[in-house]
C-alpha cells in the first residue's frame, strides 16, 4: 500500500527532524515582525564581530529571512554589557547574541551577576580552535621542544601573548604552565588577535595561542611556525595552505606530549522566557545560513571544528564546559569575589 | 618602476562609471555620517556593510573606504561651525576652528580644515604606494614599550598648551585619567570603579564626554551671551575659499610636520587622534605664531586636519599588510575583507594583485573627488550658521542626543552626556582648560595599558624605556617636550641675571 508507505516515511521525517531538533510542527508558526537585534558582547573587528557581520551579510545576500539582522556591539566589561541586557530583555523574541568563551570566563571573572542558565541556548554554530604558534625564526620545531625550553629556562623569562586578562588565551597558557611547573610563562595581555599576532612576528612574545584565522596569513607568508593544536584530533581541512602544509597537519597537542584541550564556542542565545517557535525559528535560520557556501568557505578559511548542535545536547555541552572553566580559573586563582 | 605599472593598473580598475558613482555616493554618505557626533566612521561603515555584499570585493571596498574618507572630511565641519568634533580626531580642530567661525572666518577655516585633510591624505597614499613593505617592518618594531613612548610624547606635546595656570591642567587632565580608568582593568580582568551599576560597565565614552563636554557646554554658554551665535557675517561666496587657498602655501613647515606626525601615528597605529592632538602641540611650540594658538589661528586648524588624515589614511596600511586595524572604522573594514574571503596580511599584495592596487587608486580618485565635493558645499555650510538660534540650538541639541544615543544604544549615555554638558559649562566659567581632560580620557587608559605591558615584560624594571635606539628617541624627544617651559623660564632667567651683572 503506496500510501502508508509514504505516510510512515513523512512520519519517519517529521520525527526524524523533530530528533534533530530542527524544525518542530511549530517552526513556521512565528517570524520577526520587527528588526532583530544581534549583540556582539566584544568589540568591532574581533573574530564573534566577524562572525556575526558575515551571517548578517549571508542572511541579507540570500533573503533567508524577511526582516533585517541589525549588529550591535556590546562589548563593555569584557562582554558583560551585552549579556545583561541580553538577560534584561525576557520574552523578546527580537534580541540574540553570539557568545564567546567570555558567556563563562566574565561572571567567573569579573563577578558580574550572569550565567548562561539565564539565558536560552539556540544553537551553536562552531567550535573556533586555538594552535600554539611560535616565530619561524626560533628553534622550535615541536610543542615538546618548545615546552622543554620554557621548563628549562629561567622562571617567567618566556612570554606568552595573548587577547585579554583571565579570559581564554590565558586559561589555556595556566592549563600549559601545568606541563611546565613550577616554571611560569610571563602572559601579556593585549587587545585583539590580530595584534597578538603581530607581536609573535615583531618578536617581542615567545608564543601564542591564536586562533586559526587571526595567523594564517603569517603562516603562510613564513613569519609564524604552528606547533600544535589544542583539540582532541587534528583539524579535518586536508587543503595546503603553505607550499607544503595544511591545517591537518598540525599535530594534536596531546600527540606532540602537551595534554591540552581547549576550544572555543561560537554559538547563538536569546534572552530569558522566550517561546519555543521563537527559538525554532533561528535554529531553522541558522541551518539555513550554515548550508550555504559561503557559511563553509568562511569555516574552512578559519579552520573551525564544524561541531554544531542544539537542544539538549548543547545545553549538556554547556553544563560541562562551566564546569571545566570553573575548575581552571578557581586552580588559576582568576574567580572574582562575588558582587 | 614596478609600482608604477600596478598603480595604472589599478587606476584602470578604480577608474570605471560604476567604481567613481560609488565613490561620490560613499563620500556624500560619509560627510553625513562624519557630521552627527557619536554615528562614527566605524558605526557607519557597520551599518553600511551589508549593502556592499552584493558588490564586486573592489568596488565594494571603494564605496567603504571612501565613507571612511567623507566622515575624515565631515568631521570637521560640525567643529568648526558649532564646536562639536564629530569625530574624536576633530577635537583638535575645534581649539582654532570654532574661534575663527565666531570671528565670521568660517569660510575660510573650512577651506583650510578640507585642503589640509587633502594634503595630508596625499602624502599618506603617496607614502602606501611606495613604501608599503618597508614601512610594513617598521610598525613590526612597535611593542608595548614603544607604544608608551609615543602615547608619552603626546602627552608631553600637549602639556603647557593651555592658557590656565598648570595647576588646573593638572586638575583638568587627572579627572580625565580617572574618568577613563572606569571599567574593565584589561591587564587583570577586574572591574575598577564601577560601583555595582551595570551602566558602568563599559566605562566613560570618548565620544559621549566629548559630546556633553563641548556641543552641549557651547549651548548654555552660547544662551548666556544672549541667544546668538556670533560668526554669522561673513560672506557666502566661493571667492572666500580661493583666498584661502592663496594663504596656504605659508604654512608649509606645519604641513609637512603634521604630515610626518600623521603618517608615524597611522603606522604604528597609534591613530588619528592622539595623531591630531600632537601635531596640534607641536605646532602651538615650533610656530611663530605659537601665542595666537586658540585664539583663532589657522594654523591650528591645518596642524590637526592634515595629522588626522595622514594618519587615518596611513592607518590603513597595517590593515593591509598585517591584518592589524589601526583605527575602528579600519577593524571594521577589515572585518568586510574577511567576508568577502579576503584576508588581511603580507600575503594580501601578492595573492590579490588586483583587489590592492585597486585599492590604493581609489585612494587617490576619492580623495580628489571628495576635496571637490566638500570644497564646492563650503558656503552652504557656512550658510548653516546664518539660521538664528532659536532654531539652530535646539537642533544641535537634538542632535547631540542622537549622537549620544547611537554611540552604545543605551540611554544613560544621553543623561551622562548632559552630565558633561554641565561640567563643560562649568570648566568654562571657572576657566578650566577643556582639552587635558578630554586627551586624558582618550589616551589615558591606552597609555596605562601600555605602560603596564612593557613593565610586564620587564619584570618592572623602568630601564626597558631606554633599552633601544626608536624607544629611547622617542623618551628623551617627550622629555625635552615636557621640560621646554622649563628652558625658556631657565633662559631667561640667565637672560635677565646677565642683564642685571652688565648694568651693574
Amino acid at each position: 500500500m503506496p500510501s502508508r508507505t509514504s505516510l510512515r516515511r513523512s512520519t519517519l521525517a517529521v520525527a526524524a527532524a523533530f530528533a534533530a531538533g530542527i524544525i518542530p510542527a511549530a517552526a513556521q508558526a512565528w517570524e520577526p515582525t520587527r528588526p532583530v537585534t544581534f549583540i556582539v558582547p566584544a568589540g568591532t573587528g574581533g573574530g564573534a564581530d566577524q562572525m556575526a557581520r558575515f551571517i548578517q551579510g549571508v542572511v541579507a545576500k540570500n533573503s533567508l529571512m524577511k526582516q533585517p539582522i541589525v549588529v550591535v556591539n556590546k562589548g563593555g566589561g569584557a562582554g558583560a554589557e551585552g549579556f545583561i541586557e541580553v538577560k534584561s530583555s525576557a520574552a523578546q523574541p527580537h534580541t540574540i547574541i553570539i557568545t564567546l568563551s567570555n558567556l563563562f570566563t566574565t561572571p567567573l571573572g569579573t563577578g558580574v551577576p550572569f550565567n548562561w542558565k539565564e539565558l536560552t541556548p539556540v544553537q551553536m554554530l562552531a567550535l573556533d580552535q586555538f594552535v600554539l604558534w611560535v616565530n619561524a625564526t626560533s628553534p622550535y620545531k615541536s610543542a615538546k621542544e618548545y615546552v622543554d625550553a620554557v621548563k628549562a629556562g629561567d622562571d617567567k623569562t618566556f612570554k606568552m601573548g595573548g587577547t585579554g586578562s583571565k579570559q581564554e588565551d590565558q586559561i589555556i597558557t595556566v592549563a600549559l604552565e601545568k606541563q611546565i611547573a613550577p616554571k611560569k610563562f610571563t602572559y601579556m595581555p593585549y587587545q585583539g588577535g590580530g595584534a597578538v599576532a603581530t607581536q609573535l612576528v615583531g618578536g617581542h612574545v615567545n608564543s601564542t595561542v591564536n586562533n586559526p584565522i587571526e595567523a594564517a596569513t603569517h603562516w603562510k607568508s613564513g613569519a609564524l611556525r604552528p606547533l600544535c593544536i589544542f583539540d582532541k584530533a587534528r583539524s579535518t581541512y586536508t587543503e595546503k595552505v603553505t607550499a607544503d602544509q595544511s591545517w591537518a597537519d598540525i599535530p594534536t597537542c596531546q600527540e606532540a606530549g602537551v595534554d591540552v584541550q581547549y576550544q572555543m564556542l561560537r554559538g547563538i542565545f536569546m534572552g530569558p522566557g522566550v517561546k519555543p517557535e521563537e527559538v525554532a525559528f533561528y535554529q531553522d535560520l541558522f541551518a539555513k545560513v550554515m548550508a550555504t557556501d559561503d557559511w563553509k568557505k568562511f569555516m574552512k578559511d578559519g579552520a573551525f571544528n564544524q561541531t554544531t548542535m542544539n537542544g539538549e545536547e548543547f545545553t549538556a555541552w554547556l553544563t560541562e564546559t562551566e564546569t571545566k572553566h570553573k575548575a581552571l580559573m578557581q586552580e588559576a586563582g582568576f574567580l572574582a569575589a562575588p558582587q | 618602476m614596478e609600482d608604477i605599472a600596478s598603480l595604472m593598473q589599478g587606476f584602470a580598475v578604480a577608474l570605471t562609471p560604476y567604481n567613481l558613482m560609488l565613490m561620490a555616493i560613499g563620500i556624500i554618505l560619509g560627510v553625513i555620517i562624519g557630521v552627527l557626533p557619536g554615528l562614527g566612521g566605524a558605526n557607519g561603515v557597520a551599518i553600511l556593510l551589508p549593502l556592499t555584499f552584493t558588490m564586486p570585493p573592489t568596488s565594494a571596498i571603494i564605496m567603504l573606504s571612501c565613507i571612511y574618507w567623507g566622515a575624515l572630511f565631515g568631521g570637521a565641519i560640525t567643529s568648526i561651525l558649532f564646536n562639536i568634533p564629530g569625530e574624536p580626531w576633530s577635537v583638535a580642530t575645534t581649539f582654532d576652528g570654532h574661534p575663527m567661525a565666531r570671528e565670521g572666518r568660517s569660510e575660510e577655516a573650512l577651506t583650510a580644515a578640507f585642503t589640509s585633510s587633502f594634503v595630508g591624505a596625499l602624502v599618506a597614499v603617496i607614502m602606501i604606494t611606495f613604501l608599503a613593505p618597508l614601512v610594513a617592518k617598521f610598525a613590526l618594531q612597535f611593542s608595548p614599550v614603544e607604544f608608551f613612548a609615543v602615547f608619552f610624547l603626546t602627552f608631553a606635546s600637549f602639556i603647557g598648551m593651555s592658557r590656565g595656570t598648570p595647576f588646573k591642567v593638572v586638575a583638568a587632565m587627572c579627572l580625565g585619567f580617572a574618568l577613563g580608568a572606569v571599567g574593565l582593568d584589561k591587564m587583570t580582568g577586574t572591574l575598577r570603579m564601577t560601583y555595582g551599576f551595570t551602566e558602568m560597565l563599559s566605562g566613560f565614552d570618548f565620544l559621549i564626554a566629548v559630546i556633553g563636554l563641548f556641543g552641549i557646554g557651547e549651548i548654555l554658554c552660547s544662551i548666556e551671551d544672549g541667544l546668538s551665535f556670533k560668526g554669522n557675517t561673513g560672506s557666502l561666496h566661493f571667492r572666500k575659499v580661493l583666498e584661502t587657498w592663496k594663504k596656504l602655501p605659508r604654512y608649509w613647515a606645519t604641513s609637512i610636520r603634521s604630515c610626518l606626525v600623521g603618517c608615524w601615528m597611522g603606522v604604528t597605529p597609534g591613530g588619528a587622534t592622539p595623531a591630531s592632538f600632537m601635531s596640534y602641540g607641536l605646532a602651538k611650540r615650533f610656530s611663530r605664531n605659537g601665542k595666537n594658538f586658540g585664539k583663532g589661528e589657522i594654523e591650528g586648524v591645518i596642524a590637526p586636519e592634515t595629522a588626522a588624515h595622514a594618519a587615518g589614511t596611513s592607518a590603513l596600511l597595517p590593515m593591509l599588510t598585517l591584518g592589524i586595524p589601526g583605527s575602528p572604522t579600519a577593524a571594521v573594514l577589515l572585518g568586510g575583507l574577511m567576508i568577502w574571503g579576503l584576508q588581511p596580511g603580507p600575503m594580501l599584495f601578492v595573492e590579490q594583485h588586483d583587489f590592492v592596487w585597486g585599492l590604493i587608486a581609489s585612494m587617490y580618485l576619492g580623495n580628489v573627488v571628495g576635496l571637490l565635493i566638500v570644497l564646492t558645499c563650503v558656503p552652504l555650510f557656512a550658510a548653516i550658521l546664518r539660521i538664528p538660534f532659536p532654531i539652530i540650538a535646539p537642533i544641535i541639541l537634538v542632535v547631540c542626543v542622537i549622537g549620544a544615543y547611537t554611540v552604545h544604544n543605551s540611554m544613560f549615555d544621553v543623561w551622562m552626556m548632559l552630565g558633561f554638558g554641565i561640567i563643560g559649562y562649568v570648566f568654562n566659567k571657572l576657566k578650566y582648560p577643556l582639552a587635558p581632560l578630554v586627551l586624558a580620557i582618550v589616551l589615558g587608559d591606552k597609555a596605562e595599558e601600555a605602560f603596564r605591558q612593557a613593565l610586564l615584560g620587564s619584570q618592572g624594571s623602568l630601564g626597558i624605556f631606554f633599552s633601544n635606539w626608536l624607544v629611547s628617541s622617542i623618551m628623551t624627544l617627550g622629555l625635552i617636550l615636557l621640560f621646554w617651559p622649563v628652558f625658556g623660564w631657565v633662559q631667561e632667567k640667565m637672560g635677565r641675571s646677565n642683564n642685571t651683572a652688565s648694568a651693574a
